[in-house]
């Protein structure tokens, strides 16, 4: 049997619209038509399930367009349609690397919908939470960005660390992975009797591999050649795309929510936000990398100054009651049916929370028309902003730069497509 | 050419593809897992058999039973032709190394001849193209970028891999490589040319450009094997497996252990140029202290095992720099293709360069 060569049309938009715009642009060039190449959604170095359409030249990068999308799950619609609490699995599964800081802002918006503030000893335990999860999430991100480069070893340390944290979690929440810790008004549980100490000799044992893995990268020379001067981005360029986390710092922008908009008592602890200068990958991998030094600062100070008391909310009209008072007063019975069939009762209103998580500013707009369940939320995802920047960071970099840029901007699809 | 010549040669052949160098190869690629493991605090392989042992077994096995897919619309020609074309050269370059002394009046070189290391050159960069035609003919974008990239390396590496030879041969002033084990059996091997005459001001001095000229030479020998960190045409994290995406089954485990065959010879020809061949000197206190050259050349039993000595020396050594080479590959990140192709023409043939001229004035200067 014979074959014949023939084009295989894609029938995929984006890239139809990529290469009818190639052949366009380039279509008086006499040195040749560049090639569009399709990376992702299923690629090594795509950190799950992100879509590049490349226009290259060589091997230098023309025009990039990405595309998002196929992890969505629509995780805001279904927030509509269940009571608060029930939503709070579901921003386990946002950034999966983090999912204890997702619960935690989450939680944090909507007790900004009720006016409640809960008591010291649980928001030092959040703080805890969202400092863990920061270095979880940091870990995995250098990890990664050294892995794309060609590093796995780096990879496999972070991972051994992150294993260590895990294991933290699970003592915490009972699930390494999807740890749904926190409710309105408070949390499951109190901190278990070995947590402290098990997250003390975390803290002792883990700057060691930290330190490994800096000097495996940091003055490593082809890390810093690949890294140097790649996928800089501009502070006021920064600006415009609303970009924020470390991604923003890198760039020598001095803002973090924990010192600009405090919450959780974050004023009350010691710690340097870290800035980068020149904005390129090495400067946002440097500021990772302190960052978990950063955070490993607050998490010694949390543990110094852990106030003891209640951890939650004592409003009975809208919290799940204890179970000793359920079951010996009249009224608790009632709040308790009320509260599990009808849900929280939040004041009709719209509010916005963003709180400083390791991807960068995850923010929770709640409308709220009364009653248990949120009329509309959105979810600010901090990862699906910094991609947006790509367009405009990719073309003219080389094919391998795409690997440090997508590694320094450490985003998670699952946050990204929600 | 008599019968003795043909059988100990077809012997040696056999015994060097199927005894040596295929075992050789698949335990490189166990070896490789288990080294990446110890690194990287994990265990590696170690289900199948005693500490994993019977693993490339069980690897080779599944090769076998998995489909042999041909994506549609490749060149098949060259489709087939690549994967043989990786593995081909690799295997043939060990022809011309000497492997040990002698064994049983036996010289234990394939091929001892007298242009050794042109051929050495000749054939294995005949590798590359199996590389180019795998990404040319897949049909594919990502095994071509691989292919591409791969062409541009091997420029810019093999001048530097050529030039760093020279300085073995001007002082040696022969290219048949046994000649060049018999050279640093009787002056030190080329890393130290000081050993044995260790007042020799000159000698001392030569140790530098060489010392520079084995540093050159391996590092070449890594970009020449597509090792990383100049693992480029590969690169599984931006072109998803490079040149042989494409392929499954046995034509990527071709691939696969082609590039492990030429990893072991490269190093046996480091070991051979630069760290003395199969020769290692044993300390013997017999009527003073002085270094005792064991070989296959003395009668009887003391023959065999000396011989067989020499092998295990030659071995050993190969080994130890397969080692260095997977070290080298979980320590380090890769390179960027043109940041390579700097260091190649800007850096490393400048260095192989001058270090002909040194030593040359070295040579002229000393006078030995």
């Amino acid at each position: 049997m014979a074959f014949t060569t023939r084009e295989i049309e894609s029938p995929d938009p984006v890239t139809r619209v990529v290469a009818a715009e190639a052949k366009l642009r380039h279509a008086d060039d006499d040195i040749g038509e560049k090639m569009v190449l399709n990376m992702g959604p299923s690629h090594p170095a795509t950190h799950g399930v992100l879509r590049l359409v490349l226009e290259l030249d060589g091997e230098i990068i023309t025009k990039a367009t990405p595309d998002v999308g196929f992890l969505h799950r629509g995780d805001e619609k279904i927030a509509e349609n269940m009571q608060y609490n029930q939503f709070v699995p579901y921003t386990d599964r946002l950034d999966y690397l983090a999912p204890l800081s997702n619960n935690v802002a989450y939680a944090l918006a909507v007790e900004k919908l009720m006016g409640w503030e809960i008591p010291p000893r649980g928001k030092a335990i959040r703080t805890i939470c969202c400092e863990t999860s920061r270095i979880s999430s940091h870990l995995l991100g250098l990890g990664a960005m050294a892995l794309d480069l060609g590093a796995m070893t780096v990879f496999l340390y972070t991972f051994a660390e992150r294993e260590k944290l895990y294991d933290l979690f699970e003592l915490l929440t009972g699930a390494r992975f999807t740890t749904s810790y926190t409710r309105v008004g408070g949390q499951i549980r109190d901190l278990p009797e070995t947590f402290i100490p098990r997250l003390k000799k975390f803290l002792d044992e883990f700057p060691s591999t930290l330190n490994e893995c800096g000097k495996l990268l940091t003055r490593n020379r082809i890390f810093v050649d690949r890294t140097t001067d790649i996928g800089v981005i501009a502070k006021d360029r920064a600006i415009a795309y609303a970009l924020s986390g470390p991604n923003l710092r890198g760039c020598g922008i001095d803002h973090d929510l924990r010192r600009k908009h405090p919450y959780l008592d974050y004023e009350n602890y010691d710690f340097d936000v870290v800035v980068g200068s020149a904005g390129d990958c090495y400067d946002r991998y440097l500021v990772r990398i302190e960052e978990i030094r950063q955070s490993a600062r607050i998490l010694r100070q949390a543990i110094d100054k852990l106030p003891s008391g209640p951890i939650n909310v004592t409003d009975w009209k809208n919290m799940m009651p204890p179970k000793s008072r359920v079951m010996t007063k009249m009224e608790e019975l009632i709040h308790h049916f009320i509260v599990v069939t009808e849900g929280l009762d939040a004041p009709p209103g719209e509010v916005y929370f963003a709180a400083e998580n390791p991807k960068g500013e995850l923010g929770f707009y709640i409308n709220s028309k009364g009653g248990g369940v949120p009329h509309r939320l959105k979810i600010r995802a901090p990862s699906f902003v910094n991609l947006s920047i790509l367009p405009e960071l990719l073309p003219g970099c080389m094919v391998s730069d795409i690997v440090a840029v997508l590694g320094s901007l450490d985003f998670v699809m699952g946050e990204c497509d929600r | 050419m008599n019968v003795f010549f043909i059988t100990t040669s077809l012997l040696k052949i056999i015994g060097m593809i199927f005894v040596v160098i295929l075992p050789m190869v698949s335990y490189a690629v166990y070896a490789e897992r288990r080294v990446s493991a110890l690194i990287q605090d994990r265990l590696g392989p170690n289900r199948v058999g005693p500490a994993g042992l019977f693993q490339p077994i069980a690897d080779a096995a599944k090769f076998l039973f998995k489909e042999d897919f041909t994506p549609a619309q490749v060149n098949k020609f060259y489709y087939w032709l690549a994967p043989c074309l990786a593995m081909v050269p690799a295997i043939t370059t060990i022809a011309v190394v000497p492997f040990g002394s002698t064994l049983l009046g036996v010289p234990m070189v394939i091929a001892d001849i007298n242009v050794g290391i042109l051929y050495v050159f000749a054939i294995s960069s005949l590798g590359v193209y199996g590389i180019v035609l795998a990404g040319w003919a897949s049909n594919s974008k990502y095994p071509f970028l691989g292919g591409v990239r791969s062409s541009s390396q091997m420029i810019s590496y093999e001048l530097s891999l050529g030039l760093a030879v020279i300085p073995v041969f001007l002082l040696v002033g022969n290219l048949r490589l046994t000649n060049v084990v018999r050279y640093q059996i009787e002056n030190g091997w080329m890393i130290a040319p000081f050993i044995g005459d260790w007042a020799n001001l000159g000698k001392w001095l030569l140790a530098i450009p060489m010392i520079t000229s084995f540093f050159v030479f391996t590092i070449a020998v890594f970009a020449e094997t597509n090792r990383l960190p100049f693992d480029l045409p590969e690169a599984e994290q931006e072109l998803a497996g490079g040149y042989h995406t494409e392929y499954s089954s046995m034509k990527f485990a071709l691939f696969f252990l082609g590039e492990y065959a030429a990893m072991i010879t490269g190093s046996a020809i480091i070991v051979t140029l630069f760290l003395g061949g199969w020769h290692l000197p044993l300390p013997s206190l017999h009527g003073g202290f002085h270094w005792l050259v064991v070989d296959g050349t003395a009668p009887g039993w003391r023959g065999v095992v000396g011989g067989l000595f020499n092998i295990a020396t030659f071995f050993v050594k190969v080994a130890a720099l397969l080692f260095m080479f997977m070290w080298v590959r979980w320590t380090l990140p890769r390179f960027r293709y043109d940041q390579l192709m700097r260091l190649g023409w800007l850096f490393f043939f400048e260095i192989a360069l001058v270090n002909i001229f040194i030593v040359a004035g070295i040579l002229a200067y000393f006078q030995f």
